[in-house]
Parts: C-alpha cells; structure tokens; sequence
C-alpha cells in the first residue's frame, strides 16, 4: 500500500519543476496564445538585449552567485577545522537550526537596520569615534556592486552549510583521522583541512550548488538589500512579470530564461574553481607541510564564526529596538522612549496575512510530513533503501524560483488555478518537501530496527507499530521537521507573490512590499513577526517532547 | 498452556553465495534446542528467519513448522514466534503496564487483572505505573520475559538473553525463564556462546562451525 509513496513523492517534486521551466521557455520565443502570441519569435530577446544596464544586472548576479558559496564555505571549513570538539562548537552546534530558521527577508531588514548610514552601528560609534553629527552621506544599503547584498546572502548561507557539514561529518569519523594526522605530527588544524575537508565536500556539493542557485537568483533578498540602479537580474524579471503592461510578460519570459543561464555560468564557473581547488590541494597535500599557516586558520576560523553571530544579533538587535522606538534622533543610541503604537496601529492589518501564514505553512508541511514518513515507512518496510533518485530531491533547490514559477503561472493560468489558496500551498509544499525529507530521513532510519521487530514478534501489525512504536519515538525528530518546513514556508516570498497573484498574502509578502518607502518602525513590525514565527515553532518542537516524556527517562537516549 | 511443536525443515541461510549454515531440527513442547558457535556464523540470521524479518540481503531456504503448520510465508506478526533479544527493549515511552498490554491480545477481556497476576508471578507486584526507565537491570529482563509470555506465542527464540547481565543475575534469570518456558510448554530455540547456558537449557545442542 506504501508502495506508490517514493515514486509520487518524486514525480510530485520533478514533474512541476521540470515542466515549470520547459514551459518558461515558450513565452520567451514570442508563444504565449493568452496573450495573442502565435508565432514564434526573438523579439522579446531583442529587446532584452537593448534593456539599460542589462549587463551589470547579469555581473551582479553572477558575482554574488560565485562568490557567496565561496566566501561562505571557506569560513565553514576554516571554522571547522579549527573548533571541531571545542566549547564554541558545542554552543555552534545548537544555535544552527535556530539560526537557519532566521527568514531571509527578516535577515536582510535587520542587517540593512544595523550598517545603514543611520543604523545601529553608525550609532554606536556616533559622534565619539567617528564624529558624525548626522548620518554619512554613504550608500551602503543597495549599494551599485551588490555589496552589502554580498555580505547578507554570505550571513544567512553560513549556518546553512555548516548544518548540512554538521550533518555529514559523523560518518567520516572525523577525529579518528585527525588524531592519525597528529601523530603523523601535523597540527590539527592542517590536519583537519588535508584528511577531511578533500571528503567533506563530495558530500555537501549539492547544498553548495543550491547556494551557488539561490545567491544569483534571489528576489526578496535582492529587493530589499540589492542594488536599485540597475537591480539584480531576477528583481528585474518579477518587476516586467509584475507590469501592468501585459506585453512584458515576453520580456519577462526571456528574462528568465536568461536568469537560467547565468545560474548555470555560475555552477560553470563554480565546476572549474573546483577543479582549480582540487589541483592546488593535492599540490598543498604533497608538499608533506604540517603546519605553516596554522595559526591563519585557527585565528581566522575561531573569529570568523563569531563575527556572523555578532551580525545576525546584531540584526535582531536592530529589529527589535525599531519596533518599539518612538522618536529617535541620530546619533543617540537608543530612542528617547519606547512605544507599542507601531504594533496596535498595525494590528488589523497584520491579521489577515497572518492567518494566510499560519494556512499555507501547515498546510504545505503536514502534507509533505505525510509524503515523507509513506516514503520512509515503505523504504523500511522493504528494507531496501533508495537512494538513487533521492538528488530530485534538491530539484527545487536547483532550478532558480523565478524560471519554473514562471512556467508554472503560464500553464495554472489556462486552468483558472492561479491566485488561490490551494496552488500557493501546492508551491509551497514543493520548497518544504525537501527539507522535510532531508531532516526526518536519518532519524527514522537509525532508530534501532528491533524496536519494530518486537513489536512484530509481540504480535502487532506494521500499521500498529508504526503508529504506536514508532511515531511516539521518533515524535522529537518529527516535531523538529515541522518546525523547520514551517520555517522554509514562512520565509517564502516568490512563490506566494507568483502563485496568489497578489491576491493572496502572507506575511513576508507584505513585509518585502514594505522595503520601497515604508517607515523603518513599520517595517520592523512586520520583521519581527516574520522572524517569531519560526521562532516559536523550534520552541514548540523542543518543548513538547519534553513535557510529554517528563516521566520517562529512557526516552532521552531516544535521538 | 498450550502444548506446540517447533520443527526445522533443512533450514539453510547463505549471504553472497556462501553457505552460513543448515539445520534440521525439530524441538519438543518445553524442549530449548541450543545453538552455539562464534559470531559471523549465522546464528542470529537464523532466528531472524524463523521470527520473520530476516533482511533480503540473504538468501534463505527451508520450511518452519509450528504444530504442523507452515509458518515460513507468514509475515512477521502472524507467526506467533516470540523472542527475547540481548537488550530488554522496553517501550520507552510506555509504561510498564503499557508495554504488557501492547502485547496482549485486542480481544482478550480483563487486560488489567492479567497484567496484575503477570507482575506478582515475576515479584514485580503493584510495578504497573513505573517508568521502565528507572527499573534496575533484572527486573528489565524480568518485564521483557512477562510481556512475550503475555503474547501468547507459539514458539519461543532466545537471542543470547543473558550476555549483558552480571553474573549471579544471568544464574537467576536463566532458573526464571527456562522454568517459565517449561511450565507453559514452549518450544524455544537458544542462541549463545556462554556454555552455562546451555548447560542450564539442558536441551539438544547444536554447534556451528565459522
């Protein structure tokens, strides 16, 4: 009965995506009937090719495409081999998830709040360091090169790296062989870097590639900390889709067939550092060094890590006080007084989104903890794993959002599906599906095998012990998914933009419609929602395994 | 007690194209058939085929029979093949009385007073509530052996039930369990490498070779 689970669970993921994108492509070449498009044609890509600044949107894209899973993972390397078993990894290691639930939109507000000319940080050192008596005329947020864009994207990307490294490590056995390489007497930090990282990366190389995709071609992100003149490609697609000129629409198209193709130069270019890496390293390797530039790395690998701490307080830091500030004059520190008036001014419009929210998250992610437990149950039930085709998995990870999304609207339009609830919790489900999956999957297939065979031997059908054995065990790990595929939903803005038709809104989309114009206070508001959500679903997840199993002992081995 | 019969026709288990090992055997109402030999020589594997979920990976052949009837197809559940494993493996999420009433069957009527007279029979009266988290040692492997016999099975398998227990408990729980299992005229099959406990099963003994 299990059976049909893992193949629907895979054609459920892949059909959409791969269609989505095939799709997006027709429009791009002049055929979009709805639209009197009938004939082929290239003049949508004549004109995007005369689009002012056209070029510097696709640089950008390009360079924060390459060097954010650059930046990004040599700080995680460096950090790992230079903390692995020490007191900063233990605290690492349980702020990742908390951190990772951080949703980007709310990361950027707060980093934009922190470094902005008038932000926290201009502040701090205000007038006595700096001497500044009013904001520096500096263009810091939005700046032309995609800078500060650079630096948030590389501070959200980090935890998700080092939980996906975190999640691999074990099975390298990674201090068994550094303690080979120190009595081979290299310096553990050297050692780390020359046994385990050459292995590590085979493992996370699809993570990095979803990183390498989500940096070139992130909207909300993009919207809020990005360049304005020109924007980054991907804002400049939703802007044409988004035009009250329907003909756009052909330009949009070719715009994302374009955001395509620079995703897939970035992975290009991303193969052949690879290369260039892999060559220098057995070079390094080979030289038998152990251990110059050891001090390097652990300086830089012990402070780079809490440096992105400090910034991502620091972003909350700045949320919060904007939410409550009432007046505030440059260069104080903190507002004269405090206020709730942002929050009750807001409150009727915060509940309609809010609601949407809490719908479209639960939906999407019990319908995908469904799939995944049918999947696992029948892969256990079986007894053969497989793994094979388990890289669809990062499908939707893959392919940039706008692309398939595009072709998605262009095939739901015909079938009057577009702007409803429904669709917006299907696209939803096909971000949180992945997640879900890839955080359930090693729980459920390390619980030990004879808790089910006891449970059989006692006499109790699969579907009892599976409702009875094995969800009560495996209710931590399971709660945890949840929290975290109601974390990914929550944090989405594309497809609830893309998919509701603007009809249907949450409260990221309102919070991203917020970073043209509106009043820093206001949008703080918004943020500090948006981030609590999360928040509160991690504290759920810990919490209630907790109070339930407060009088069973045994059930703090269960992991 | 019903009295039953467990019989081995010419089982044999191999793993990639090597033979492990082959038995044939039949074993009385309350006989235990001991098997020993190292590990790696398939003994475990061999319960596991007569339980039911021996894993695919291995090639077995051969028919089990439990009073005549052919249990080989069977899944797992329907067999009515009790087991002990080396661990207790209490429900940790479960109370005590929780984890006896998993085990006995839906139609049975008064659950409660079975499980009150199970848990005077192994001198855990009054043990119901408790957390099996907190129970020592022996009285875990006490529980372990109620809640199988609560089960009603046909047929009994002992996976080395006694290798993690110190010494004068393993003396103790050997005297408990074969005495049970005598009284309630089960066919069991035990797996060890500790020569006391065959001894002390006092049965047939089979000795595999690596």
């Amino acid at each position: 009965m299990l059976r049909w689970a893992s193949h629907s669970l895979l054609i459920l993921l892949a059909v959409p995506i791969l269609l989505g994108t095939l799709i997006a492509i027709l429009p791009a070449f002049g055929y979009f009937p709805t639209l009197g498009g009938t004939e082929f044609s290239l003049d949508a890509w004549r004109e995007l090719v005369q689009v002012p600044g056209i070029k510097r949107s696709i640089q950008i894209s390009l360079l924060s495409g390459v060097l954010t899973p650059l930046i990004a993972l040599a700080l995680v390397f460096l950090y790992l081999a230079s903390a692995s078993g020490s007191k900063l990894d233990n605290w690492m290691r349980r702020l990742v998830s908390p951190l990772l639930s951080f949703p980007h939109a709310a990361a950027a507000f707060g980093l934009a709040f922190l470094i902005a000319p008038s932000g926290l940080l201009s502040r701090l050192i205000s007038p006595g360091l700096s001497g500044w008596e009013r904001p520096p005329d500096l263009l810091i947020i939005n700046d032309t090169w995609g800078l500060t864009l650079l630096f948030g994207l590389i501070v959200k990307e980090v935890p998700f790296l080092l939980l996906m490294s975190l999640a691999a490590l074990p099975q390298l056995q990674p201090s068994k062989h550094v303690e080979l390489a120190r009595s081979l007497g290299y310096r553990p930090t050297i050692g780390w870097l020359k046994v385990i990282a050459p292995n590590l990366y085979p493992l996370i190389r699809l993570p990095v590639a979803a990183v390498i995709v989500f940096a070139s071609a992130t909207v909300d992100v993009a919207l809020i900390l990005g360049p304005t003149l020109p924007p980054t490609l991907s804002v400049r697609v939703l802007a044409w889709f988004n035009d009250a000129d329907l003909n756009f629409r052909f330009l949009a198209a070719a715009g994302a067939i374009l955001q395509l193709g620079t995703s897939l130069l970035a992975i290009t270019i991303w193969l052949c550092l690879e290369k260039l890496c892999a060559v220098l390293w057995r070079f390094w390797v080979a030289t038998g060094d152990r251990g110059t530039g050891e001090r390097l790395v652990f300086f830089s690998g012990r402070g780079a890590m809490p440096i992105v701490l400090l910034v991502i307080t620091g972003s909350l830091v700045a949320l919060l006080v904007n939410a409550f500030a009432g007046p505030w004059r440059y260069p104080s520190v903190l507002p004269s007084s405090w206020t709730f008036l942002h929050w009750t001014n807001n409150f009727q419009n915060l509940l309609t989104p809010l609601l949407n929210t809490l719908l479209i998250s639960v939906g999407s992610t019990l319908s995908a903890l469904v799939l995944v437990l049918a999947t696992l149950e029948s892969e256990r039930q079986s007894g053969k794993l497989r793994a094979t085709a388990m890289w669809l998995l990062y499908l939707p990870l893959l392919v940039p959002q706008i692309v398939f999304l595009f072709g998605f609207i262009v095939l739901t339009e015909s079938m009057r599906w577009q702007g409803t609830m429904s669709l917006v919790i299907f696209g939803h489900f096909l971000f949180v599906l992945p997640y879900v999956f890839l955080s359930l999957s090693e729980a459920y297939r390390q619980l030990d095998p004879r808790w089910s065979q006891v449970a059989s031997t006692l006499g109790a059908s699969p579907f009892k012990s599976f409702w009875r054995i094995r969800i009560p065990l495996l209710l931590a790990p399971c709660l945890t998914a949840i929290a975290i595929g109601m974390a990914i939903s929550i944090s989405l803005f594309l497809p609830t933009q893309l998919l509701g038709a603007g009809r249907i809104t949450t409260i990221t989309s309102e919070a991203v419609a917020l970073s043209s114009g509106a009043s820093r206070n206001l949008i703080a508001v918004w943020a500090v929602v948006q981030l609590s959500l999360p928040m509160l679903g991690f504290l759920a997840a810990l919490t209630v395994p907790r109070l339930l199993w407060r009088n069973r002992t045994g059930m703090r081995e269960i992991r | 007690m019903s009295e039953s019969k467990l019989e081995l026709d010419k089982v044999s288990i191999a793993l990639n194209g090597k033979q492990l090992l082959t038995v044939d055997s039949s074993v009385g109402p309350g006989e235990v058939l001991t098997i020993m030999g190292p590990s790696g020589s398939g003994k475990s594997s061999l319960l596991a085929y007569i339980a039911g979920f021996l894993a695919p990976v291995f090639e077995a052949s051969g028919g089990v029979f439990v009073n005549g009837d052919d249990i080989t197809t069977l899944p797992a559940e329907r067999r009515r093949v009790g087991l002990l494993f080396q661990d207790p493996l209490l429900f940790p999420h479960l109370s005590i009385a929780g984890n006896l009433r998993f085990a006995i069957d839906d139609r049975s009527a008064d659950k409660a007073s079975l499980i009150r007279q199970g848990l005077d029979e192994v001198g855990l009266g009054g043990f119901e509530e408790r957390d099996p988290g907190t129970l020592s040692g022996g009285q875990e492997s006490r529980i372990a052996l109620l809640r199988l016999l609560l089960s009603s099975p046909n047929a009994v398998l002992l996976d080395e039930p006694f290798s993690k227990l110190d010494s004068q408990l393993r003396a103790e729980m050997r005297t408990l369990v074969f005495s049970k299992l005598r009284a309630s005229g089960l066919p069991s099959i035990l797996v060890t490498h500790d020569q006391a406990d065959a001894d002390s099963a006092g049965g047939e003994i089979i000795t595999l070779e690596q």
